[in-house]
């Protein structure tokens, strides 16, 4: 019985990498075969996960028009930063936009591909669905864990008509690095100087209070399982799952209903012009504007090795900005507006080019 | 098990070397460089690791092992939380798994009717045979809402309120934390332990317990007097084994664990392990950054004391394997 028990979980890491490398090797290795045909193009993309759905269902449906087939790897925004640096994708996604530094420095062109938004979740018995009224600087304290009890003067005074429990808070967090963190943080930083003096933005954080859970079914088991427990998820993970949501007041002093015509509200108060289309659509104005919503993006190198892939690429996210509305819709997700995606297509026009000739012709 | 009761026969002659011919030369060299390899990889794993952890350890020194600050916003990043958690975890469990995998031991050689031996030696076999991720989804599914409703309540009302370690058991019942992330593990290193100690009970000379018993001792003086005496070495080699699985033990332990990058002095509080924390980070580390050098560097901590806990448990269970 000479069971030498050196647990498989130990080289995770260099399993992943193995892993990440064969993928990347195979798929290089269909795409050579593949390019040799006219039309039928594979190209590669990996990162965020929170846009998968979209990206999936898109794939699908575009093979067929454009005689493009996507294979997108959801490995995290981190790992896909990391893969188009390599070059070994086509795009990489993220959920979090680089710094105009980065790009420069790795020679890559950013834009939106579509938007989505979070919602504040809550487990309080005698609480319903969209019930409950809670401000950003509220949400702060509470994950600063300085509001402890739902019962706290602050958050009665605001939910007259509910009747909060002597209960403790348990707030709850994504414990995996995630876009959803950052952008969940980033509006916790918009509204509260002390969150952004003490804890600050990023995909993973030093949470002050609560407990971790990993991904969006994570946090929600951990909501469902304890009493008096609040998190945030993606809109889309919150309305297929039936979970309690809350209202939250945006900027405008109005507390608005995590509803698709709020997110798209603040969709179309947001500034689009600033370099890389990072766009913060973060506490937006507007009174119907609902607070937490956030673009995530495609990384495309500027200086592609195959101009037919790169092209193949643009031409995808053509399609689907003209003809993926309705499926991004229907996943609770925000298409990008027209006049947005008119000014991506100049850019992929201006920035994207191989031996001084731009790839984007447009069609 | 197979090597029981070898000892005596010494070894085997060998034939005469003949000359080799081209296929044996080939097989040997095969084989060689199969061995090679192995040793090979377990080195390129560690230089790796310890390479890219590098950057970590120059840019906070020593203190990178109990700074208890992790933070990646700023950059600041300490193992001291993940390896506090990785050790509590791993002694919990083992305190929880011993008792209950000697009573299986015990069970199985002494007392169980030989006909029931094998079908529950087999089952505990299997439980190590259940992948770890099924462990991690039982345990947020079914055994966090159980430890948060029903343990834990109990738990903080009665222990909660005893002097001297009843600090251990306050604070809000999640059902997910440190003890219950010690539960799961207790019961994933429950199979390793039995077997071992099984195997050696199973090596004590019949002629000892033969005797004890014609002394007229009862079963538990036996076991007192002679068994466990007998095989205490062994015993604490298996216990070894039990922890270096329990020390690396990733999907599980991040299910259940509560991932809080903080140190609770209750055993229901929140906390992190070295594994879970390189397994929910390592997705947003991007290539170069400091967060990725820590990653690894934690990495390393862990295969040296992981390493650690295998070469004292094949240190101590010698004996028995040399055979």
């Amino acid at each position: 019985m000479a069971r030498t028990q050196t647990g498989p979980e130990r080289d995770t890491v260099n399993r992943r990498t193995l892993l990440l490398g064969t993928g990347a090797a195979i798929g290089a290795g269909l795409i050579s075969a593949r390019s040799a045909m006219a039309q039928a193009v594979t190209i590669t993309g990996a990162g965020a996960t929170f846009p998968n759905p979209v990206y999936q269902k898109w794939a699908e449906a575009a093979k067929g028009p454009t005689g493009i087939t996507l294979n997108y790897q959801s490995v995290g925004s981190g790992a896909g930063i990391n893969q188009i640096r390599n070059r070994t994708v086509d795009f990489g996604a993220s959920d979090a936009p680089l710094s105009v530094a980065q790009l420069n420095e790795h020679n890559l062109l950013q834009f939106p591909a579509v938007m989505g938004s979070l919602v504040a979740i809550v487990n309080i018995p005698g609480v319903e669905n969209e019930k409950m009224k809670l401000t950003g600087e509220l949400l702060a304290d509470i994950y600063l864990g300085k509001i402890r009890r739902w019962n706290d003067p602050k958050l009665v005074e605001m939910n007259r008509e509910l009747n909060l429990p002597n209960l403790a808070i348990a707030p709850v967090y994504r414990a995996d690095g995630s876009g959803t963190t950052f952008v969940w943080v980033s509006y916790l930083s918009a509204v509260s100087t002390e969150w952004k003096e003490k804890v600050g933005i990023g995909t993973s954080v030093r949470f002050p209070a609560g407990t971790g859970a990993r991904g969006n079914e994570g946090v929600a088991g951990t909501v469902k399982n304890i009493r008096g427990a609040i998190g945030y998820v993606e809109n889309a993970y919150a309305i297929t799952n039936r979970l309690v949501t809350t209202q939250i007041r945006n900027k405008a002093g109005n507390f608005v209903l995590p509803v698709q015509e709020n997110f798209i509200a603040a969709a179309e108060n947001a500034d689009w012009s600033t370099p890389g289309f990072a766009a913060s659509l973060i506490d937006q104005q507007g009174a119907k504007s609902w607070p937490i919503v956030s673009p995530t993006f495609i990384l495309l190198p500027k200086n592609p090795e195959s101009a037919e892939r790169s092209r193949a690429v643009m031409r995808f996210f053509d399609w689907a900005y003209k003809n993926g509305d309705r499926l991004a819709q229907e996943l609770e997700y925000i298409p990008i507006p027209t006049v947005v995606a008119d000014r991506i297509r100049t850019a992929w026009g201006t920035e994207i080019k191989v031996n001084g000739q731009p790839v984007w012709q447009p069609a | 098990m197979q090597q029981a009761a070898t000892a005596s026969v010494g070894t085997i002659p060998r034939p005469a070397r003949r000359s080799s011919s081209l296929g044996d030369t080939i097989f040997a060299a095969a084989c060689t460089a199969a061995g090679g390899f192995v040793l090979l990889l377990l080195g390129g794993i560690i230089v790796e690791l310890f390479l890219g952890g590098l950057p970590a350890f120059r840019t906070f020194g020593i203190p990178f092992l109990w700074s208890t600050e992790w933070d990646p916003v700023t950059e600041v990043f300490g193992a001291g939380v993940s390896i506090y958690g990785t050790i509590i975890t791993a002694v919990l469990a083992i305190l929880l798994a011993v008792p209950l995998a000697f009573g299986v031991a015990f069970y199985l050689t002494e007392l169980a009717p030989i006909w029931l031996r094998r079908p529950v030696g087999t089952a505990v076999e299997l439980l190590a045979a259940v992948p770890s991720i099924i462990y991690g989804m039982w345990g947020f599914f079914l055994i966090a809402p159980i430890m948060a409703q029903y343990v834990q309540p109990f738990m903080i009302d009665s222990v909660g309120t005893w002097p001297v370690i009843g600090f251990l058991f306050e604070g809000p019942p999640f059902g997910t934390g440190i003890f219950t992330a010690a539960l799961i593990l207790a019961i994933m290193i429950l199979p390793f332990i039995a077997a071992t100690m099984r195997d050696v009970f199973e090596q004590v000379p019949p002629v000892f317990k033969e005797s004890a018993y014609g002394l007229g001792c009862t079963t538990w003086e036996v076991m007192k007097g002679v068994v466990l005496p007998y095989t205490r070495i062994s015993v604490a080699g298996g216990i070894m084994l039990g922890l270096g699985r329990a020390l690396g033990e990733t999907m599980a332990v991040t299910f259940v664990i509560g991932n809080a990058n903080r140190i609770t002095t209750t055993l229901f509080g929140p906390g992190n392990t070295i594994a879970s924390v390189i397994a929910l980070e390592f997705g947003e580390s991007e290539i170069g950054s400091l967060k990725l050098s820590a990653l690894l560097a934690l990495g390393f901590i862990l295969f040296v004391l992981s390493f650690i806990v295998l070469a004292l448990s094949r240190f101590l269970l010698r004996s028995r394997l040399k055979a």
